[in-house]
């Protein structure tokens, strides 16, 4: 999420220095027991035994990793090939949430220009009408677009009155639905941070390339772009990394073809069918991933401004 | 010299903004509409009706839906007490109180929830109360809650603090203040705007979340998001979309109340800056 805005800040003054211990304690203690501990007892479970109906035995086993890359037959006797299910539904997953991050750099970065570029006293406005959609319960907004994208809903009636189309268009249950879907949620995500580094972003640049007559798009593409990278890259992570394991999206717009690493694991904790620590395994493997990615883009460029 | 363009102005930026915003509202512009709708059905318009809003309250479902609201609205109002309380804290330690070894390390720890996917923290939290025998039910949801408000409550105190000098503690320490006053008496109630917005947000984050809360609690145990889930899957009804529009107003009202909040705070502050 807003990952990049709890920086926290410079240190302003010691008044509290004495008191710092004290101060620092509650919030050590609630995240440490109810986030740090939590996530280390999962990497545990990922390495337990199941037990048949959910939950675990204390014994220690590969299993889940196992099952997760490789196929060893019905019986498990069969020599290892590579299991390429659950590997398929990362894969789509991360295709998924990389169109969906596309799709919302097309609309959100020329958004994202415009405001930063409007006068002073408006911009505010403007950001507030981006950010209020955020702030409504993601729930409704992903059920607001199902009941907009159905095939009775109000787009396919519309278009279909208006004579652009003969026939309902036929989205919900495919993967354009959970692309919009994801797409719809994070939307505003992306537009804040491209917005924060345009608005600082230094037009001079710009009007002296345009003074040894380069043409607008080419300052676009070649000065503002590369300028602003650090805020296009921000928005890019803060997109895709909620999309990769999103669930409500895929669960209520897509279908079974559209599987994602959130319902699978979701799976793995409901009722008696599941497999807890194939699901801890799942989750602490797409952790890895979404924290490899936030350790390359935490990563200052050393490109400048070419 | 006069430039053949300006280059505030792209053709087509304004016209991909208003679509942004289009693609934003129309979603929830179109539930909103509908679920003023006469009919029973959800495709066919019969004219304007309040016949679903009193439904929500008075119909078949509307125990349950009380039941949850009030769930709901109990876990927020606690979790975003007690993220608030932990948070002002927090930054007071993190801005106010020199550089320290931990100072780094506690930014990070505040941020966590914030970057681990809450798919992932889901099931931790899920796995961390069954590690330890601890019964699945509103507490589960309000201890779950509570971790990951911090962050929201963090960032808009942290800002506010950030833009108050260090001289106003210091004069009033210099005429003799404890640090204790100086801090509830000075530091505080300049704090307040923050504090203010802080809880609003973890309040909202609070109320909104479903993915977590679905984990965590127990059989039968149900907030607002999970029961609207679990209509949901049966297909959209009226009642859902009444009950969606009645929660979405809330979130706007309560979002337009942080930034007006915000807004006012800074004018003063710009004048304060002007004044010296």
């Amino acid at each position: 999420m807003a990952g990049g805005a709890a920086t926290g800040g410079s240190v302003q003054s010691e008044t509290y220095r004495e008191a710092r211990t004290w101060l620092l304690l509650p919030a050590w203690v609630t995240l440490g027991i109810l986030t740090l501990a939590p996530l280390t007892i999962m990497l545990v479970y990922s390495f337990l035994t199941k037990e048949f109906r959910g939950g675990v035995i204390w014994e220690f086993s590969l299993a889940a990793y196992d099952q997760f890359f490789f196929d060893r037959g019905l019986f498990g006797d069969e020599p290892p090939r590579i299991e390429w299910t659950y590997i398929g539904i990362f894969w789509r997953s991360i295709w998924q949430a990389g169109a969906a991050t596309v799709l919302s750099l097309l609309i959100g970065f020329p958004t994202a220009y415009f405001i930063a570029m409007r006068p002073q006293k408006e911009r505010a406005l403007w950001v507030f009408l981006v950010t209020i959609p955020y702030w409504v319960n993601l729930l409704i907004r992903t059920v607001s677009m199902k009941f907009l994208l159905r095939d009775e809903g109000p787009l396919n009636e519309g278009l279909m009155a208006i004579g652009l189309i003969s026939e309902p268009l036929g989205i919900v249950n495919t993967n354009l639905a959970v692309q919009l879907g994801l797409f719809y949620s994070y939307l505003p995500f992306m537009v804040l941070p491209i917005y924060a580094a345009v608005e600082r972003y230094n037009l001079a640049l710009s009007e002296a390339a345009a003074d040894l007559y380069a043409p607008r798009w080419t300052i676009l593409r070649r000065i503002v772009l590369p300028s602003v990278r650090p805020g296009i890259v921000a928005g890019c992570i803060l997109v895709f990394v909620p999309s990769l394991g999103s669930f409500l999206a895929p669960d209520l717009l897509g279908g079974a073809k559209t599987f994602m690493i959130g319902s699978l694991i979701e799976e793995q904790f409901k009722g008696n069918a599941g497999n807890w620590p194939f699901g801890a395994a799942a989750s602490m493997i797409l952790l890895t991933m979404v924290l490899i990615l936030l350790i390359l883009s935490a990563r200052p460029s050393r490109k400048g401004v070419r | 010299m006069a430039k053949p363009y300006d280059l505030r102005h792209y053709p087509g930026f304004l016209g991909v903004t208003l679509l942004c915003l289009l693609i934003l509202y129309a979603p929830l512009g179109v539930v909103a509409v509908y679920s003023f709708n006469g009919s029973q059905s959800i495709t066919i318009w019969e004219g304007f009706s309040l016949r679903w809003y009193v439904d929500v309250f008075t119909g078949p479902e509307s125990a349950k839906f009380k039941q949850a609201a009030w769930n709901s609205f109990i876990i927020a109002i606690a979790a975003a007490t007690i993220a608030t309380s932990i948070a002002t804290l927090a930054a007071t330690a993190v801005l106010r109180a020199g550089k320290f070894r931990m100072r780094t390390l506690s930014i990070g720890l505040i941020s966590l929830p914030l970057m681990v996917p809450e798919i992932v923290t889901a099931v931790a939290t899920l796995i961390f109360f069954n590690a330890i025998a601890f019964e699945r039910g509103l507490m589960t949801i309000l201890l779950a809650h509570i971790a990951f408000c911090i962050p929201f409550a963090y960032m808009p105190i942290s800002a506010r603090m950030q833009g108050i000098e260090a001289s106003y503690e210091q004069a009033a320490m210099d005429l003799y203040a404890t640090r204790r006053q100086a801090f509830t008496r000075i530091l505080l109630p300049l704090m307040m705007p923050g504090i203010v917005s802080g809880f609003i947000l973890a309040f909202i984050i609070s109320l909104d979340d479903f993915i977590i809360t679905n984990f965590v609690k127990g059989a039968g145990v149900e907030t607002l998001p999970t029961a609207i889930f679990g209509a949901v899957k049966q297909g959209i009804k009226p009642n859902i979309m009444a009950i969606s529009t009645m929660l979405l107003a809330v979130s706007i009202v309560m979002v337009t109340l942080s930034w007006l909040i915000g807004r006012k705070d800074q004018k003063n502050l710009i004048q304060q800056r002007k004044k010296k």
